[in-house]
């Protein structure tokens, strides 16, 4: 071997293997030890975390649903009172929706993504890291809460005058307002991240004609989380004024509107839905392709499907406010708009099919999960289609009907293909196998414990059995199918169970994986598995949409980014030219530190509205540091011949 | 054993920073703006919403707010826009002393901003408990004086960056470049909330 010149600062065909190896993990670790653990800025590592956390979250609302499942099994049962049930319904959907959905679906891609575009790491990696502790610290605050008998109680969408200063008192509104604010700031944050990533950071070559379609599903979620989010907060923000220093936004009596709060809400909070979702379909459109041995059918056609959801998603929030009296013309409008958006979804389904049929499939457990997929989320979906007619959403509006249509496509639309791509990409992130037995058997367990406790109440509802009522009398005829709901629940709860003693065995003793062990054909089968701290050695280069079918074991990569200092390559959005290598900035402890200042000014609020001045000055200071250059001395470039 | 890299095509004579679409700087900043212009566009929307629901607006007894303060609140923002241009330019051409100058002058302007806006709040002839009204036009000034706020924090902290050793990095003028594009979004932003809050009311 050649002696190596020590000034040569860039990987190229004299720069590779083990001393590139070691000169770029130089560059890219973060300190050993607690501080260096918490100031991480590796997209990998808080993609974990985020993913961790959010399972934990699933986890905890699991448990009240089952408590829930518990209650309702028989009627007049006096396990939970009133109050207390209140709390708990409140707690499970607040949870399940700003705690595990939406952060999962996003700490998913945190991970996947950069390593599926081909490059070192996000932009904006501290910002990044201020996401998932903003996110930490809001779920935090809502479950001390909770324990401390002052969870919110007035629903996950917490409709004024219920949940205004005359009708709760006390501050469990207020927890779940910031809970509110703490989970937006975050959400915005990772969404601009994730947005500039993906346009940005593509592998040379990797035109927006060839990209990956979870990340053309994930750009069309960060913009949709863009324009949707700010209408929640601003929505929560409101409320907490109107609370702690006596606005009028949602008081009728002084010329507010409690339909204001309705209509910002799900002005977000319809975009939300598919904000859920649209990241499952690009999960799904992965793993057809992969165990179908082929492209997804009609390429063109789904990319333009999950646009054009994301768009039609903004234009049917008011179908959720049906039953508040809305004019004739309003009525027809979201009606149309609900049936509308169904279309594209449709495609989808269609071009997965398609896939499918076309392929050579494999039914390996994501697989299953996919197939489960399918299924539960048409059902979900046709009676979506059922309450977007207005007579039939008048007669079934808070009925158990709508429990079941929303879990049908929240848990089968985005749980069942959530649990596919975990373990489609375990074996990536971990280096290990699943196992394939027990995931079918936690497959099959869930597939059936789900439908047992979410069908029967299609017809529990239909039978006039209202939601969030914490008990029900006897002779009502809803007992028989409540138990089978109850029975269903723990089953489901067994399977999810099975899941994660499959997750902790295959972690601790499951099969090594190689670099690809499923023959799939994305850049994050490019690199090992686990990857290295800087996921690729030498970039990956792309000419077609699936590059590893296409290129084989001589993936093309570029070089010349620096090895002695972080680097990222930037290329242009369309046609993703290479254009600048920019720094990637270096670890530090003062995304958690601003965090830690913006979390106490907020929960500090929730008390008095002088917080927000008093905090304002260790938040400026944190935020300060943080972006305050601090380490200029970075070698200069070496020389290009 | 992993097959050897095929090699095709090297990054090495790429910039190390750029300028507009090109720094993932100026991407952030449009993300942020189009948080940012999205709360001001649902407050515009909860303003016309909270205006449906009454007779007069503003609703009796209240009379609109005093012009002096908000007119010339305007004013000056809008003239600020001329040293805001000047920087940007200078940054963009590495003029190290000009873009330290005037980063002093917008730090100024920012300060007679704030104090005239204090004015603005006293001029209101509402408060923000008083009914819907005041307090939906509370909410537009507060929103936005956040945002003069921020930006003049941000405007004091890269004005002493910029008269520091880290002033002549290239990096430090893509963000006195974003800044100032930041600084267009933030007054273009204040031209309809100028309208809803001090002329519709005269109007409507």
């Amino acid at each position: 071997m050649t002696e190596l010149d020590p000034d040569l600062a860039r990987d190229g065909p004299e720069l590779t293997g083990v001393e590139l190896d070691r000169r770029l993990t130089a560059a890219w670790r973060r300190q050993p030890g607690l501080i260096g653990w918490l100031s991480t800025t590796d997209h990998k590592e808080i993609g974990k975390r985020y993913i961790v956390t959010a399972f934990v979250f699933l986890a905890l609302a699991g448990v009240l649903g089952l408590v829930m499942r518990a209650q309702l099994a028989r009627p007049e049962s006096g396990l939970i009172t009133a109050d207390r049930y209140n709390q708990i319904f409140t707690m499970h959907g607040t949870t399940m929706m700003f705690l595990f959905a939406v952060p999962v679906m996003e700490a998913m891609a945190i991970y996947v993504i950069p390593l599926m575009l081909g490059t070192r790491n996000m932009t904006f990696a501290r910002l990044n890291a201020f996401s998932y502790w903003m996110y930490l610290f809001g779920g935090t605050m809502l479950w001390v809460a909770f324990v401390l008998n002052t969870g919110p109680d007035a629903g996950w969408f917490s409709y004024t005058p219920l949940s205004g200063p005359e009708y709760a008192p006390g501050k469990r509104v207020d927890i779940w307002a910031q809970m509110i604010t703490f989970t937006e700031v975050s959400g915005l944050a990772a969404a601009v991240v994730m947005a500039t990533t993906i346009l940005k950071q593509r592998a040379p070559g990797m035109t927006l004609a060839k990209m990956p379609i979870f990340a053309w599903s994930m750009l069309v979620v960060a913009l949709m989380i863009i324009f949707a989010l700010p209408a929640v907060a601003l929505d929560s923000g409101m409320l907490l004024s109107d609370r702690l220093v006596g606005t009028h936004f949602f008081n009728p009596y002084e010329g507010g509107d409690a339909l204001l709060w309705q209509h910002l809400f799900w002005f977000f909070g319809h975009p939300e839905v598919y904000i859920i979702f649209l990241p499952a379909t690009g999960f799904i459109s992965e793993l057809v392709a992969t165990f179908s041995r082929r492209p997804v059918f009609a390429y063109p056609a789904v990319v333009v499907s999950l646009c054009a959801t994301g768009l039609l998603a903004f234009g049917l929030w008011v179908h959720h406010m049906f039953a508040t009296g809305l004019p004739r013309l309003g009525f027809a409008f979201y009606t149309a708009a609900s049936l509308t958006v169904s279309i594209p979804t449709g495609v989808q389904i269609f071009c997965w099919i398609a896939t499918i049929w076309l392929g050579r499939p494999q039914f390996r457990v994501p697989m299953l999960w996919v197939i489960g997929f399918i299924v539960t989320f048409v059902i979900g979906g046709l009676t979506g289609v059922m309450l977007a007619s207005v007579p039939l959403d008048l007669q079934l509006h808070d009925t158990y009907f709508v429990v079941a249509h929303f879990h049908y496509v929240l848990i089968g639309g985005a749980v069942f293909p959530l649990l596919g791509a975990v373990t489609y990409w375990f074996p990536k992130a971990t280096g290990r196998m699943m196992s394939e037995a027990l995931g079918k058997l936690s497959f099959a367990v869930t597939f059936v414990g789900f439908h047992l406790t979410f069908f029967p109440m299609h017809i529990t509802g239909m039978m006039g059995m209202p939601r969030r009522v914490y008990t029900y009398p006897a002779g009502m005829g809803w007992g028989t199918l409540n138990m089978i709901s109850s029975i269903g629940a723990a089953i489901l709860a067994f399977g999810v169970l099975l899941f994660v003693i499959n997750i902790i065995l295959s972690f601790r003793a499951g099969r090594v994986a190689g670099a690809n062990p499923w023959e799939a054909a994305g850049l994050e089968w490019a690199t090992t598995s686990p990857p290295p701290v800087y996921n690729f050695p030498h970039l990956p280069a792309v000419a077609s949409r699936t590059p590893l079918w296409d290129e084989g074991e001589g993936l093309p990569v570029t070089t010349g980014l620096r090895v002695d200092d972080r680097e990222l390559l930037s290329v242009t959005i369309i046609d993703a030219i290479p254009s600048v290598r920019e720094p990637s900035p270096k670890p530090t402890i003062w995304p958690l530190l601003s965090a830690i200042a913006i979390g106490v000014t907020f929960v500090w609020s929730i008390f008095t509205p002088w917080a927000l001045v008093f905090g304002l000055v260790p938040s400026a200071i944190a935020l300060t540091i943080w972006f305050w250059p601090k380490n200029p001395d970075v070698p200069p470039e070496p020389e290009i011949d | 054993m992993t097959p050897a890299p095929r090699f095709t095509g090297d990054l090495a004579h790429l910039p190390t920073h750029g300028f507009g679409h090109r720094s993932l700087t100026w991407w952030g900043i449009i993300g942020f703006m189009l948080i940012e212009g999205g709360f001001f566009a649902l407050t515009i929307a909860a303003y016309f919403y909270l205006m449906s629901q009454e007779h007069s607006w503003p609703p009796p007894p209240f009379r609109p707010p005093n012009l002096i303060a908000g007119t010339l609140f305007t004013l000056v923002i809008l003239l600020s826009e001329l040293p805001n241009t000047v920087i940007k330019r200078a940054a963009e051409q590495g003029r190290l002393r000009e873009v330290r100058k005037l980063m002093l002058v917008m730090v100024g302007i920012g300060l007679v901003l704030l104090v005239i806006r204090g004015f603005e709040f006293n001029s209101l002839n509402v408060l923000w408990y008083d009914n819907a009204y005041g307090s939906i036009v509370w909410a537009l000034l507060v929103l936005h004086t956040t945002h003069i706020l921020t930006d003049w924090g941000d405007t004091v902290v890269l004005g002493g960056l910029m008269h520091t050793r880290h002033g002549i990095e290239a990096r430090r003028f893509i963000d006195v470049s974003e800044n100032s594009l930041y600084w267009r979004f933030v007054w273009l932003a204040w031209l309809p909330i100028y309208f809803l809050i001090y002329w519709l009311p005269r109007l409507a």
